[in-house]
């Protein structure tokens, strides 16, 4: 086979044209369908969100992180630079950025946040992650598959939110106590929040949800128009974290 | 051909022992990081990545030295490149072996690194860039040893290796882009969500790897029988010259956006770079050497009396590779992780292990180049011999 400069030019560039139209055709055909079902009202019939209303989050109050590292087999690791955390608190300023300003009211200016994961609609953990160990649920959780994980903290760098750890030592030994009914983790692998995936299977609510006793967490299928969320927020007026970045995060608050 | 790398002088020897005790060195280290988990290097919850995978940005750069002398011969039958485009092909060998490694070394789970090719997940820029990393290695394998084993045997190289040739020309490109896109396209990490950041890479790679180039043509000469040409060091000069003016201008085209905007995601990161952030400010004095150095290497490659002198060339070389390595190998890497997402300056020191981890890799490229410049020299000694 013989190829001239021009014949090279050539077939690059239909090469190049074709990978270029692509996207584009994805595009429209994924528009096309998303139309049709949501046309049916069959598009979702369960999309899992929670409500955290800061207004009731008690300052000094842990229970919900207890709860929930206890039941997660999440290791107790004190030093900021090897720590997991499924679910924790940061400044309002630190967990709203976009929010904060200099008069900052209502008790909010320095006054904790309880952050977890977002379980975005449009996760940009899950479109980088190079073999599906994390993916997302039909009922929009997004999960993480912890054998198959290999490590490469792509979805770290991708999460706007912080809300991935990834065991950078054995984690085993900094688990108070184990309960038996959880994976432990390996070192080398990434976790965070779940929703409580085992324990929604078992017809129980979230442990955090469980766990708060003055009702700041509230957690339900907003795709129901009945629910307590879908409640919550139609009568309230609630914010997401940084809602610009397209995710779709589905932690809604009230501030 | 192989039989070449087996037949050394005594310093050809003592280069390769002292690179293999530096492996030796980096695999003690390696090991204690398989069994303690990679919390051993100086990676933290905020900077989930650090040295290794900064590495593996700087050298798939350095990789780029094929195309620029590959292009010019093959495309513009330019003789003077002629001598040396197995000299590019075999350091873009080299690098990106080093690239993979590099990877591997970061993965919390080494032994389940073939999940991507068991599960491939086009959505992931990393499936690509493993594609492209891939190919593009095998393709200068294939092209660089065919090419000198028939210039060896005085015959032109069988016609199928023509095609993957004009095929590693724009796959050159493939591998810069692709790798530019695991930064470029993540939300919320406002230093690297630029547009400009792939044709950033091509810029710093079209400048990093000639200069590499340059620098080994010049060791070649000195040590060998084969002389890669005046005029190809001369012009491969030029290039980086371009290469790293064009580089520049990129970086001060960033510079604009983000302190014009005022868009505080994307200028924290500057200001932790340029100026610290508060108390924090441990890669100031980097960015700052990253930057003379730049400075410095334009005056001495953009003048023609600086850079027509080859002592001075090689000086300008230098610089512009620590310059770049800075800058690529160092803080484009970390200094999107600082601040975090929230807000929290969390620093990054790469610890001892990993440092040597780092070096028994860069230690192993040299190896496998040293071999197989030392085939491709061996030949081309025979041939003029």
């Amino acid at each position: 086979m013989k190829i001239d400069r021009r014949g090279f030019l050539k077939i690059g560039g239909l090469g190049i044209l074709g990978v270029a139209v692509k996207p584009v055709i994805d595009v429209v055909s994924k528009a096309k369908l998303a139309e049709a079902s949501s046309k049916k009202g069959v598009l979702v019939e369960k999309r899992l969100a929670m409500v955290v209303n800061l207004k009731n989050c008690k300052e000094g109050c842990t229970d919900c992180i207890a709860a929930c590292h206890g039941v997660h087999n999440v290791p107790d690791i004190a030093n900021p630079k090897d720590e997991v955390k499924w679910i924790w608190t940061e400044s309002y300023e630190n967990a709203f950025p976009d929010q904060e300003h200099r008069f900052i009211g209502g008790g909010m200016k320095g006054s904790p946040a309880i952050l977890l994961c977002n379980h975005c609609d449009n996760p940009s953990c899950v479109r980088v992650c190079p073999t599906k160990a994390t993916f997302k649920r039909e009922d929009g959780i997004v999960m993480m598959d912890y054998h198959r994980c290999i490590g490469c903290r792509f979805c770290m760098a991708a999460c706007p939110y912080g809300s991935r750890s990834f065991n950078w030592r054995d984690p085993r030994p900094f688990i108070k106590k184990v309960n038996p009914e959880f994976p432990t983790r390996t070192k080398g692998v990434v976790e965070k929040c779940n929703f409580c995936e085992e324990r929604l299977a078992k017809g129980l609510i979230p442990a955090c949800v469980e766990s708060c006793k003055n009702k700041a967490l509230v957690f339900g299928n907003v795709e129901d128009p009945n629910s307590e969320v879908r409640e919550i927020l139609r009568s309230n007026y609630t914010i997401r974290r940084k809602p610009g970045l397209g995710t779709g995060p589905q932690i809604y608050y009230i501030v | 051909m192989f039989e070449k790398a087996l037949i050394g002088s005594k310093k050809y020897w003592g280069l390769a022992i002292g690179l293999l005790a530096i492996m030796g060195v980096g695999a003690i280290f390696y090991l204690q990081q398989w069994n303690y988990g990679l919390g051993i290097t100086g990676m933290s919850r905020d900077v989930s990545w650090g040295l290794y995978i900064a590495q593996f940005t700087f050298l798939v750069g350095v990789a780029a030295s094929a195309v620029m002398v590959v292009l010019p011969y093959y495309l513009h039958n330019y003789k003077a490149f002629g001598r040396i485009t197995i000299l590019g092909e075999f350091v873009a060998v080299a690098s990106v072996i080093m690239c993979l490694v590099f990877i591997i070394a970061d993965l919390g789970q080494p032994t389940r690194a073939l999940n991507i090719v068991l599960y491939p997940t086009p959505s992931s820029i990393l499936f690509w860039d493993m594609i492209v990393l891939n190919g593009y290695l095998l393709l200068n394998i294939l092209i660089g040893w065919n090419v000198l084993a028939s210039e060896r045997k005085s015959v032109p190289p069988p016609a199928w290796v023509k095609p993957l040739i004009y095929i590693s020309i724009p796959w050159a490109v493939s591998i810069h882009t692709v790798t530019a896109f695991i930064y470029a396209g993540l939300p919320g990490r406002g230093f690297w969500l630029t547009a400009i950041m792939a044709p950033r890479f091509l810029a710093s790679a079209f400048a990093g790897g000639p200069a590499l180039l340059i620098l080994l043509s010049l060791i070649i000469r000195r040590f060998t029988k084969f002389d890669p040409g005046k005029d190809a060091i001369q012009n491969l000069g030029k290039i980086v010259a371009y290469a790293m003016s064009i580089n520049v201008f990129f970086i001060l085209l960033e510079i604009f956006t983000v302190f014009y905007s005022q868009i505080p995601e994307h200028m924290h990161h500057f200001e932790y770079i340029f100026a610290g952030l508060g108390e924090h400010g441990k890669l100031v004095p980097w960015m700052w050497a990253s930057v003379s150095l730049a400075v410095v290497s334009l005056i001495l490659l953009v003048n023609p009396i600086t850079r027509r002198r080859e002592s001075i060339l090689a000086l300008a070389c230098v610089i512009v590779f620590f310059s770049l390595w800075i800058e690529k190998g160092f803080v484009l890497v970390v200094t999107g992780f600082i601040p975090s997402p929230l807000g929290r300056v969390f620093e990054y020191t790469p610890t001892v292990p990993e440092i040597f981890i780092t070096l028994g890799i860069w230690a192993m490229g040299f190896l496998i180049l040293a071999i197989l410049y030392k085939i491709a020299i061996a030949v081309k000694e025979e041939i003029e011999a």
